[in-house]
């Protein structure tokens, strides 16, 4: 009987072991004896760890406007150091009464890369790169200031969240295309520009960014006549701009790679100039199979930029350590770091999950 | 392909000719003192065993290789390591690929479309209404708007063909254009190009479609180790082969 019983299931739906609560957590919790164990013990270190960390973080911490000393009491989180330092962890020694100024830069600045990103809105095209122009020039006028009644601020008061974000964004928008060009010089049939290319890659990538960034800053006024001086900051972003140049002409020449041979030959069959069949034709894919690796570098110059401590400029990691460097404050520097690392990790996980979307949003149609 | 024809009526010399070709890889003698004649309106069917250097020399006529000996002319102007020179005689030489080598980021039409306005700086109307009309012609006009990947291989190569055909080219060169088909699609390409052969186009095939060659073929060229061994009208080249190495060759591939 139970033979016909189990003959007469209903084979429409999937067996109640499968769905559910209950088919969730076996499939994923409990599928084997060491999934088991792997589990349990997560949930082990999830109860030891957690409830500490929200007591902490939120239950026993001390928020709003108050002082150090009820911090020292308090057996909590010190929130109240970030609530009190926070305008100079974003925007630095930047003039007090002016902090407006790179608020209101940062959000135009901020506006254009997010419009930036939102599909809908490259139907626009070139008024894009007009808006960007636009942009940018009133990002300037407001840091910089000396026009239109506003005070000028020098550029060695920039600092904190405005300071990396340039830093970061002009990084990655002129490496990028320098990037290219050297992954497709390092490929090219011209023995000169492919040994230039791959003596400049070979040479960038063999030294860390903070000796480029301090060759940058201490040798290179150097070399240059007397009387003419490249301002600190530009030098800092010259230098990160060369240097995530050598690192993505790699990943691009990697991608460059992975094109078959047979996309190169159609191209040139069709008669298509190199740099038509570059920009038509195999860029296009490569630039796709490299998007995982090319955000990669993206965040990983991201954080990079705060290595231009070591020249002086105070982007917002250096902010926020000198804001606990406040004899009053000096215990907090774990809400300092923690404040700093939550903003670092906003962008950072925007730019990885813009990626995502981007690399399956160019995948739509075609399957393989 | 009346077209073509016309223009190509004033120049009365070849449409292609190879004289004492010459290519080697490394120290390997690839082709051995190739001399090919093509006449306008001609067809050219290239045969012989693997290795024997067919792709090669059929991929020097549009320099995806380059030949290093000998001359090679196509429509009356030399192929030099001039890039202007390359450029002009690639956009006349359509070329079809054994792996189609369609772009597989833009859609059908878009594949057919780039040639036309990039190379040749025709209006994009203009070049879509030329890229439906020979969609027509290889009966897949439905297909327009769908990326390479969702076709069949049959398809892909149908579209590869309109798409060498939109460039209006005055020579059209087949590499293999059906060895990678399922057998069941190979009709479907043949079928298109016996009709662009009765239409008068130039072409030069690599094929080992015998039946194919002798239905459209007006020569058949017989290569082996780097030489043209036997050049010969169809008719007399199955019939009564000369050569010993093409009756061993078509004794194989006949059999099955
Ligand atoms: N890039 C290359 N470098 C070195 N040798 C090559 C190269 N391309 C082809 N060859 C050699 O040249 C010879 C001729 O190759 P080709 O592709 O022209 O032959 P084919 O007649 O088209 O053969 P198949 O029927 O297999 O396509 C072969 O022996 C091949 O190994
Ligand atoms: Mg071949």
């Amino acid at each position: 009987m139970t033979d016909t019983t189990e003959k007469h299931e209903d084979w429409s739906r999937p067996p109640a072991t499968e769905v559910g609560i209950i088919g969730w957590l076996r499939k994923n919790l409990f599928s084997n004896w060491f999934n088991s164990i792997l589990s349990l013990l997560a949930i082990y270190l999830i109860i030891t760890t957690v409830p500490g960390m929200v007591e902490w973080a939120l239950i026993n911490s001390v928020w709003g406007d108050k002082s150090p000393e009820i911090c020292r009491e308090a057996k909590g989180a010190c929130w109240a150091f970030i609530y009190e330092k926070h305008r100079f962890i974003f925007f630095g020694v930047y003039p007090y009464e002016q902090h407006w100024r790179p608020l209101v830069a940062m959000i135009i600045f901020l506006t254009l890369i997010f419009g930036s990103c939102v599909k809908p809105l490259w139907k626009l095209g070139w008024w894009i790169a007009v808006a960007w122009a636009v942009g940018l020039v009133m990002v300037g006028i407001l840091m910089w200031g000396g026009v239109f009644g506003l005070k000028y601020v020098d550029q060695n008061q920039w600092g904190g969240l405005p300071l990396t974000l340039f830093l970061a964004t002009f990084g990655t928008v002129f490496a990028f295309p320098l990037g290219i060009l050297l992954a497709l010089g390092r490929r090219s049939r011209m023995p000169a520009i492919r040994s230039l290319s791959v003596a400049y890659i070979e040479l960038i990538r063999g030294v860390p960014l903070i000796s480029i960034l301090f060759m940058a800053s201490v040798m290179f006024p150097l070399f240059l006549p007397a009387g003419i001086s490249i301002d600190t900051l530009l030098r800092a972003q010259v230098g990160i701009i060369l240097f995530g140049a050598a690192y993505g002409a790699e990943i691009i020449r990697a991608g460059l790679q992975a094109i078959p041979r047979g996309q190169y030959e159609a191209a040139d069959a069709m008669g298509l100039s190199y740099w038509q069949s570059m920009r038509k034709i195999i860029l296009p894919q490569a630039l796709r199979i490299t998007i995982p690796p090319m955000v990669n570098g993206f965040i990983g110059g991201f954080k990079d930029t705060s290595l231009v401590v070591i020249i002086g400029l105070f982007d917002l990691l250096m902010t926020s350590r000198v804001a606990f460097q406040d004899i009053n404050w000096r215990p907090f520097f774990v809400e300092g770091y923690l404040f700093c690392a939550a903003i670092y990790f906003c962008f950072c996980f925007f730019m990885s999950r813009y990626s995502q979307w981007l690399e399956k949003d160019l995948a739509k149609g075609q399957n393989h | 392909m009346a077209n073509a024809q016309e223009a190509a009526a004033p120049n009365l010399g070849p449409a292609v000719e190879l004289r004492h070709l010459h290519k080697w890889y490394g120290e390997f003698h690839v082709l051995k003192d190739i001399n090919l004649t093509v006449r306008h309106g001609e067809r050219v069917v290239v045969c012989g065993p693997s290795g024997s250097g067919k792709s090669t020399m059929i991929r020097c006529i549009n320099r995806l290789e380059e030949h290093q000996r000998g001359h090679l002319f196509v429509d009356g102007l030399e192929l030099t390591n001039d890039l202007k020179q390359i450029e002009a005689i690639r956009k006349e030489v359509g070329m079809v690929f054994q792996h189609f080598n369609l772009f597989p980021h833009m859609t059908v039409l878009e594949n057919l479309i780039l040639g036309p306005t990039w190379v040749r700086k025709v209006p994009r109307g203009e070049a879509i209404e030329t890229a439906m009309m020979y969609l027509e012609r290889v009966k897949i006009p439905e297909q327009a708007q769908k990326y390479p990947g969702q076709l069949s291989g049959g398809q892909q190569q149908r579209v590869a063909i309109a798409r060498s055909l939109c460039m209006k080219p005055k020579i059209m060169l087949f590499d293999e254009p059906t060895s990678a088909l399922d057998p069941e699609m190979i009709k479907e390409v043949l079928d298109v190009m016996v009709e662009l052969a009765e239409e008068g186009m130039t072409m030069v095939c690599v094929t080992h479609e015998m039946g194919f060659a002798r239905t459209v073929g007006d020569t058949m060229v017989f290569m082996d180790e780097g030489e043209i061994v036997e050049m010969e009208a169809p008719e007399e080249f199955f019939s009564n082969p000369k050569n010993e190495r093409t009756k061993l060759f078509l004794s194989q591939i006949l059999s099955h």
